[in-house]
């Protein structure tokens, strides 16, 4: 098997850590796997929300009366923000010698998660505050239940970049560490594929309708 | 194996390269993502030709960052990502037609 050829999708490292390439492939396309499952569980929520936001409201709240557009753009903007940081990051970590520039970009990373993460906590409290909790309607229970999966995949991505940054420390470690940030890369990049569909369904939706 | 690229030999080059398809990837899913905001503020068309609109660019900026975040393209040497990807893309064809199928034809029975 030649090292020249990208063997997966996403940064290859074939020139600078050949041994690492070929032992990436199947790690790497498991990690597909599983992430293209992680897929259909939030289709499935979108669907099932597709269908509570047309006729699941109960006398409660419409989607357009609980759209808050501007608190939207702003986690929009946060989660890419990040996910062209994390991009910044896997570069870094395939060219760099040291791990000055992969671990700045990592904290950016983890910022921007985190902040993206206190503004839908934020969005949460507005809303419970108002009494629409999830008890209320088919549909306040299906909104919950999909933005608060997300947040919940957002939360873990986190808390796996805090668990890989003492593995970066031990230079024994170092290449199973770069398979793990790669795989982290492909989940992170995911997760703002899905926060499209939810802010296109959700929230521009809502405020359409 | 002729359509294949190869990878860049100079470290360089395709570091260069790889920076300016992460660019390329921030710069159009803003672009998306500001013409589906403004859509879904101006509202300039009836509703549901908005919604198909709203929903076509969020399938063209889901194309979007599978190509420049997450890397899948044509390349044969993975194919296999690429046939995973579209397999899945089926199932949730599949599983969200079904699921809004049944779900309003069990709605208008209620009805």
């Amino acid at each position: 098997m030649s090292t020249e050829k990208k063997l997966h999708p996403g940064i290859n490292i074939a020139q600078t850590d050949p041994k690492a390439h070929l032992e990436a492939e199947p790690v790497m396309f498991g990690f597909w796997v599983f992430l293209m499952s992680d897929l259909v569980l939030f289709t499935l929520l979108l669907a099932t929300y597709g269908a509570m936001s047309v006729h699941g409201m109960a006398g409660g709240p419409t989607p357009k009366q609980i759209t808050d557009l501007t608190s939207a753009g702003i986690e929009t903007a946060l989660l890419l923000a990040s996910s062209f940081t994390f991009a910044l990051a896997s570069i870094a970590l395939k060219y760099d010698d040291n791990q000055r520039a992969l671990k700045r970009w990592l904290i950016v990373t983890a910022l921007l998660g985190a902040a993206f993460i206190g503004m839908e906590i934020k969005d949460f409290i507005t809303l419970a505050g108002k009494g629409q909790i999830p008890q209320v309607s088919g549909f306040l229970s299906a909104h919950y239940a999909l933005l608060g999966t997300h947040m919940l995949h957002v939360a873990s991505a986190i808390v796996w970049m805090a668990m890989i940054w003492p593995q970066m420390k031990v230079p024994r470690l170092k290449d199973l560490v770069r398979l793990r940030i790669m795989r982290l890369a492909l989940f992170w990049h995911m997760l703002d594929v899905v926060w499209v569909a939810i802010v296109t369904f959700v929230f521009l939706f809502g405020a359409s309708t | 194996m002729s359509n294949d690229r190869d990878l860049p030999q100079s470290e360089d080059e395709s570091r260069t390269r790889e920076l300016r398809d992460s660019v390329i990837g921030l710069g159009g899913a803003v672009v998306l993502t500001l013409i589906a905001f403004a859509l879904a503020i101006f509202q300039p068309w009836g509703r549901s030709v908005l919604l198909f609109g709203l929903g076509g660019l969020a399938l063209l900026q889901v194309g979007w960052h599978f190509r420049y975040f997450l890397h899948i393209d044509l390349d044969r040497s993975h194919r296999d990502d690429l046939q995973l990807v579209l397999f899945t893309g089926l199932i949730v064809l599949l599983m969200v037609a079904g699921t809004i199928w049944i779900l309003f034809n069990q709605y208008m029975r209620m009805g």
